[in-house]
């Protein structure tokens, strides 16, 4: 069983992360909405940690299988969510786009 | 080997501080760029860090996987087309949610108290439907599957059956009673079956012109399931819980934003088969008329006011480069230009604006629905650019599937030019009774070609 003191800073954690989220992404122009959906889907990329943890620990060949998949594909959110977000952005980039607009002339 | 494996709490507050800074820049457009750059570099430390758990074996196995994940992402990313972008959010979103239901899955297979282990099946449930339904949605933006809703009789009894049995597939899991005639060995499959079952079927009835609100909540989805996962281990671990709560809070916002936008409820989106019923009863007056590039041209010379409507036409055509040249012209024989951007335009909020700043077209040429609807009626001539649904006056209409949707009032426009490659409905697969109204002119052609000939024509002039 999880004791008491775990779960209430649970909860505190869970609250706070929580506001955190909501305060960021509330007073975002409409034009940055897609970057910040990249963004955050980015961000639960951090599952790679945990998947690697779970990996790691697995003893069983069915646990090894289960987490070598979870790895592949945590690993996959991460780079492709840094990319993805990454090229949507870079047009938001000033010298990005002049150099773009230099190299079509 | 000296023990320094209590540098991953720190270093984990360290990445939660970066993220959250990160997601701030992100969030305003000039810091916008390096925020990414703060959340990766976050990343990379994150998961070196994670390599010193104490006891970790398979560690070759890691770093194999991290090899073959990490290089199909980024090889893949690059390589797909700006215009692709959504679809591949929905697939990167997707293989989050399934290895947050990997990990569910390997932390049930271990040993679990009732509490982890509650967690963890609530975890994996999540994770398993944004898993298959994100590739749902992948799939049918990317043309592999018919992007229409998918529908039959008792859809939704179905749909709530296959939950309340997922569910009870979960419990089960966690109980293991021993009256179920089942071994208990396969409570676990099939508690991932038929959560993988339920993220197609939730899916499958959704319409195309829905997916970046359905892609949205997914997101939203991975983060929570991310947070409950990481509370499937012995310990533990806060970097997921905070990095997955803050996704969840910002992706549930931003997907009941988006709903707003297009003046749709949540349940509608997922209960409503958008796009499948057709109007009955409603004879559009009128016929379309067709107009070729050339009267085109003489039209916009002689306007004093031009609005441009783009849609998700002028990203498949790439038409932006194009548009942006036609603009500037028409600029410099002193016309005004704007753009109306309406907030669902495209496939993604935002995707009209990203495609116009790559073509060099500044953010202040841009207007919001609200700030550009009421100088319609004094607008000479509305080229709307392979936009459809966004401009369908029906949405006026009661009775219309689309009524209420907060729309571009072009057609009060004098003079409404639609760019579109063919006859077909968009995609909400909805008649628009703005092509059959007597001031509306149909320029028929690939978007990228007929600007092009736009440009020449009106350089002759």
């Amino acid at each position: 069983m999880i004791d008491a003191t775990t779960l209430w800073t649970a909860v505190y954690i869970v609250m706070l992360a929580a506001f955190t989220g909501y305060v960021v992404i509330s007073r975002v122009p409409v034009i940055l909405h897609t970057p910040l959906m990249s963004g955050s889907n980015f961000i639960h990329g951090i599952v790679l940690v945990g998947a690697m943890v779970a990996l790691g620990l697995a003893t069983t060949p069915l646990e090894q299988a289960i987490g070598f998949v979870a790895v592949v594909l945590g690993a996959a959110n991460v780079t492709g969510g840094y990319v993805v977000t990454e090229r949507i952005l870079q047009m938001f980039d000033r010298s990005g786009k002049k150099q773009k607009e230099g190299g079509l002339k | 080997m000296i023990d320094i494996s209590w540098v991953i709490d720190p270093v984990y507050i360290v990445t939660i501080f970066f993220f959250i800074v990160g997601m701030q820049r992100m969030s305003h457009p000039l810091t916008a760029r390096s925020g990414i750059v703060w959340a990766g570099a976050a990343m990379v430390i994150a998961t070196l860090v994670t390599f010193l758990t104490p006891s970790l074996n398979n560690l070759a196995l890691i770093a194999i996987a991290i090899v073959i994940g990490g290089g199909f992402g980024y090889i893949a990313a690059k390589r797909v087309a700006m215009t692709d972008m959504p679809q591949m959010i929905a697939l990167y979103n997707g293989m989050g949610g399934g290895a947050a239901a990997g990990i569910s899955a390997v932390a049930l297979l271990g040993v679990t108290t009732e509490a982890t282990g509650s967690l963890a099946v609530i975890g994996g449930l999540i994770g398993a439907i944004s898993f298959s339904g994100s590739i749902v949605a992948f799939m049918k933006l990317q043309g592999w599957m018919r992007p229409r809703p998918i529908t039959f009789t008792g859809q939704q009894l179905v749909n709530m059956a296959v939950f309340a049995l997922a569910a009870i597939a979960g419990i089960l899991v966690i109980l293991q009673p021993s009256w179920v005639p089942l071994p208990v060995a396969a409570f676990l499959p099939l508690f991932f079956v038929l959560a993988l079952g339920f993220g197609l079927l939730m899916t499958l009835p959704i319409g195309g012109a829905d997916m970046p609100v359905v892609i949205s909540m997914y997101n939203a989805f991975t983060g929570l399931a991310v947070a409950l996962d990481g509370f499937s281990f012995a310990t533990p671990n806060y970097a997921m819980v905070v990095a997955g709560i803050i996704v969840g809070a910002a992706g549930s916002l931003l997907t009941v934003q988006m709903a707003k936008a297009m003046n749709r409820s949540i349940s509608n989106v997922f209960f409503g088969a958008f796009g499948a019923a057709e109007e009955k009863g409603v004879q559009i007056q009128g016929s379309m008329k067709s107009i070729e590039a050339d009267d085109v041209a003489v039209l916009l010379a002689y306007a004093d006011k031009v609005v441009v409507a783009p849609g998700y036409g002028m990203a498949v055509a790439q038409a932006q480069q194009k548009v942006k040249e036609l603009t500037d012209l028409l600029e410099s024989r002193g016309i005004a230009v704007k753009f109306a951007i309406h907030p669902v335009a495209g496939r993604m909020p935002g995707h009209m604006n990203v495609l116009l700043a790559e073509a060099g077209v500044s953010y202040d040429r841009l207007f919001d629905r609200d700030e550009v609807n009421p100088e319609f009626p004094g607008t000479d001539v509305v080229l709307v650019i392979g936009a459809n649904d966004t401009v369908n006056p029906a949405a006026h209409r009661q009775g219309s599937p689309l009524f209420g949707m907060p729309i571009l009032d072009v057609e009060q426009a004098k003079n409404v030019i639609v760019l579109k490659r063919g006859q077909g409905k968009g995609f909400a697969g909805i008649e628009n009774d703005l092509f059959y109204r007597d001031n509306t002119r149909m320029l028929y052609g690939d978007a990228q070609e007929t600007v092009a000939k736009l440009v020449q024509s009106l350089k002759k002039l």
